[in-house]
């Protein structure tokens, strides 16, 4: 029992980080951050490697290739002079060029056959070097400053009729010294370079990682619930400000829609549960009533036409719902709207004039939008429907013309209009100004014509028609491309 | 006549096939989608009611299906998916009338009738007459016991709906549909504006009036009995 609970988690976790490993140093090896900069280090440290090379060739290098090339000059020099005057005047010729120190620190040795030296600075054929033509890397003992020293000296051999053998060569101990010092001098700047690389590079990631943090932090903040948070900005306007700014712009539209649609809520819930309670009333009072088929049969009548009103204000809220929704959408169809007032006028101009009202449609021809034909017209019949109900009678116009670039469509009454104050929120939901709600109405009448207004990248807006109210729809109006 | 439904919501079906069967109609119940398409598809109804959200294959699939076999039963989609963009799915399916859930019973019944009828109707109609009432399609004139009777194009749009139904009765939201092209709730009265109108140049001066109002439901032109 004690064993299968040792075992069976290790068992069943297949490898990963070690579980010791600090969670924040796994988290940085893990951020994008830092597998940025080690790649930006890699491509770092291999350019600076190879700017201290090519350096090196160049310098170093170049030395070495010098000495060889003066004692290539050299040797075709005294092969010259053999040439002319043989064996005996290049003896003499050696013999004269080591005399004294020429402070060109080159060395010169003809030996015969055997190795034994005929002219030369050098005093005997050096020890443990094969006599072969070609290059050769030897030592060579030196007087300087009272004692004796070795120095590494480079040369070429080359071996002359009759087996003698004329050894021109260079003593190359500055140069050693000086290619020494170079590679310190490059080894040291190398590693003085790869590590303030490799501390900027922690100390930029760093930097990102933070802000980086400091995004991540609020957006869990506000996941958490706490929805007024925002990334703090540092003002630099980079694109980490940027992302912020973006970000805390984001936000704040999450919580107006949030906090708009908590009120919806709220609304609705408030604005159901009356009629609900209405309607359960009535049935109860059906149940306890007197047994009388009429009165029953009545009693369910009502409640059915109480469904009927809850049923017709749930679809008033979902026609405002899916108008929104669909808010910002590029309708397809470019829609006349002059047409769809013309049949709105001809629906409701009979109702109108068993009213009293003087209905009367002013369009100019050819006003397009593009837009959706149903939502247009249950715009216009919300709009002729509060007219009807609120007017009481007298002038009832429609107008649809164009201004400024913009596609209007208007309507106006001669009633008692809308107070200042009251214009701009009757367009919110349930909203009803009339205060003992005795006409039939839901109050979601205005709230559908904003939401279609905003479908349409429209605007609607009341005024004073001195007397009565005008509401004023404008949409950017639909240009035809031009016929070919 | 028989009559398919397809629902899987158990009481709305027996509320369907009891309502139904008062009617008058015979009514077989499939359950889902995928029986509906068998019972359908081996005949003998003269119109499938069905619900479009359904286990096994949805009602829209169903009716893809069942068209595609060139089965033309006509069909009514009852659905609660009620947006004009839900609509003209359902219609280009292959649905012939769609209807949206919650529903009055009445809406049901006139709208199945009106299916059955257009299933017969022969399309090359010219001339309507319902008693003494003559509308000629061709010249668009109305007469009344030979008289001829002066109505505006709108009242000509709704007596042609009312007369293609005669005998049965309309509702408004048929009319609203069929004669307004407009799908959503009238708020006002304006419908019973227009019949009101219409009633009194077809039937004030004649004795027996033609168009009916039916209570709770609509409208209804035939001769009273």
């Amino acid at each position: 029992m004690v064993a299968e609970k040792l075992l069976s988690p290790a068992a069943a976790r297949p490898w990963s980080w070690p579980r010791r490993l600090p969670a924040n140093l796994r988290r940085l090896v893990r951020a994008h951050a830092v597998r940025l900069a080690a790649l930006y280090f890699l491509v770092f440290a291999a350019s600076v490697l190879g700017v201290l090379f090519f350096v090196y060739w160049t310098s170093a290098d170049f030395v070495e290739r010098q000495t060889e090339a003066t004692l290539d000059a050299e040797i075709s020099g005294l092969s010259e002079q053999y040439a002319q005057r043989g064996l005996s005047g290049l003896v003499q010729i050696v013999a004269a060029r080591s005399a004294g120190d020429r402070g060109d620190a080159m060395l010169y040795l003809i030996t015969d056959p055997n190795g034994r030296p005929l002219a030369g600075n050098i005093a005997g054929w050096p020890a443990g070097v094969p006599a072969r033509t070609g290059w050769l890397s030897f030592s060579v003992e030196s007087k300087s400053k009272g004692h004796i020293e070795t120095d590494p000296a480079r040369g070429r051999l080359i071996i002359i009729s009759g087996g003698y053998r004329l050894l021109v060569g260079r003593d190359i101990s500055d140069a050693a010294a000086f290619r020494d010092r170079v590679k310190t001098t490059l080894l040291w700047s190398g590693l003085a370079a790869l590590g303030v690389g490799l501390l900027g590079g922690a100390a930029m990631s760093r930097k990102l990682l933070r802000r980086v943090e400091l995004v991540n932090r609020t957006s869990e903040r506000v996941m958490a619930g706490n929805l007024s948070d925002r990334v703090p900005l540092d003002g630099t306007s980079d694109e980490f400000d940027q992302l912020a700014a973006n970000l805390n712009r984001m936000l704040d539209q999450i919580e107006r829609l949030m906090t708009a649609m908590r009120e919806v809520t709220d609304d609705v819930a408030h604005d159901l549960k009356t009629p609900l309670a209405r309607l359960r009333a009535r049935l109860e009072l059906a149940l306890i009533g007197p047994l009388d088929a009429t009165a029953q049969s009545e009693a369910i009548r009502a409640a059915i036409d109480e469904a009927d009103r809850l049923l017709a204000t749930f679809n008033a809220l979902l026609g405002i719902a899916e108008a929104e929704a669909g808010a910002g959408r590029d309708e397809a169809g470019p829609l006349d709207l002059g047409e769809i007032a013309g049949a709105a006028a001809e629906f409701y101009e009979p109702a109108a004039e068993e009213k009293g009202f003087a209905l009367s449609l002013a369009a100019e021809p050819e006003v397009r939008i593009r837009g959706d034909r149903h939502l247009l017209s249950q715009t216009l019949h919300n709009l002729l429907d509060n007219a009807l109900k609120y007017a009481g009678g007298g002038d009832l116009s429609i107008r649809v013309f164009r201004a400024d670039g913009r596609a209007v469509l208007e309507v106006a009454d001669r009633g008692p209009g809308i107070p200042e104050a009251d214009r701009h929120s009757v367009f919110d939901r349930f909203v009803r100004l009339e205060p003992s709600r005795s006409t039939p109405g839901n109050g979601l009448g205005l709230s559908l014509v904003r939401a279609v207004a905003r479908r349409h990248h429209g605007t609607v807006a009341l005024a004073d028609n001195q007397p009565g109210l005008k509401v004023r729809l404008e949409f950017p109006a639909f240009a035809a491309p031009p016929s070919a | 006549m028989k009559l398919l439904v397809v629902e899987d919501d158990r009481e709305t079906a027996s509320y369907l096939q009891k309502g139904l069967g008062e009617s008058g109609y015979l009514v077989d119940r499939a359950g889902d989608g995928r029986q509906g398409l068998f019972m359908a598809s081996s005949g003998g109804y003269q119109a499938i009611v069905l619900d479009r959200m359904l286990p096994q294959m949805d009602g829209l699939s169903m009716l893809s299906a069942l068209r595609a076999a060139d089965i033309r039963t006509p069909a009514l989609i009852l659905s609660a998916l009620g947006t004009v963009d839900d609509r003209v799915k359902g219609l280009r399916a292959g649905g012939d009338d769609y209807l949206v859930k919650p529903f009055a019973f009445s809406e049901l019944l006139a709208r199945l009738e009106a299916l059955l009828r257009r299933g017969s109707a022969t399309p090359a109609t010219t001339a309507l007459r319902v008693a003494d009432l003559e509308l000629d399609l061709l010249t668009r004139t109305v007469k009344r016991g030979g008289k001829p009777i002066e109505l505006l194009p709108r009242e000509f749009r709704l007596l042609e709906y009312l007369m293609r139904n005669a005998g049965h009765v309309v509702t408004r939201t048929m009319l609203l549909e069929h004669v307004w092209d407009y799908h959503f709730d009238p708020q006002t009265n304006v419908i019973d504006v227009h019949v009101s109108r219409l009633r009194q140049k077809i039937d004030k001066n004649f004795d027996r009036p033609l168009l009916n109002t039916v209570r709770g439901a609509g409208y209804c032109l035939r001769l009273p009995e």
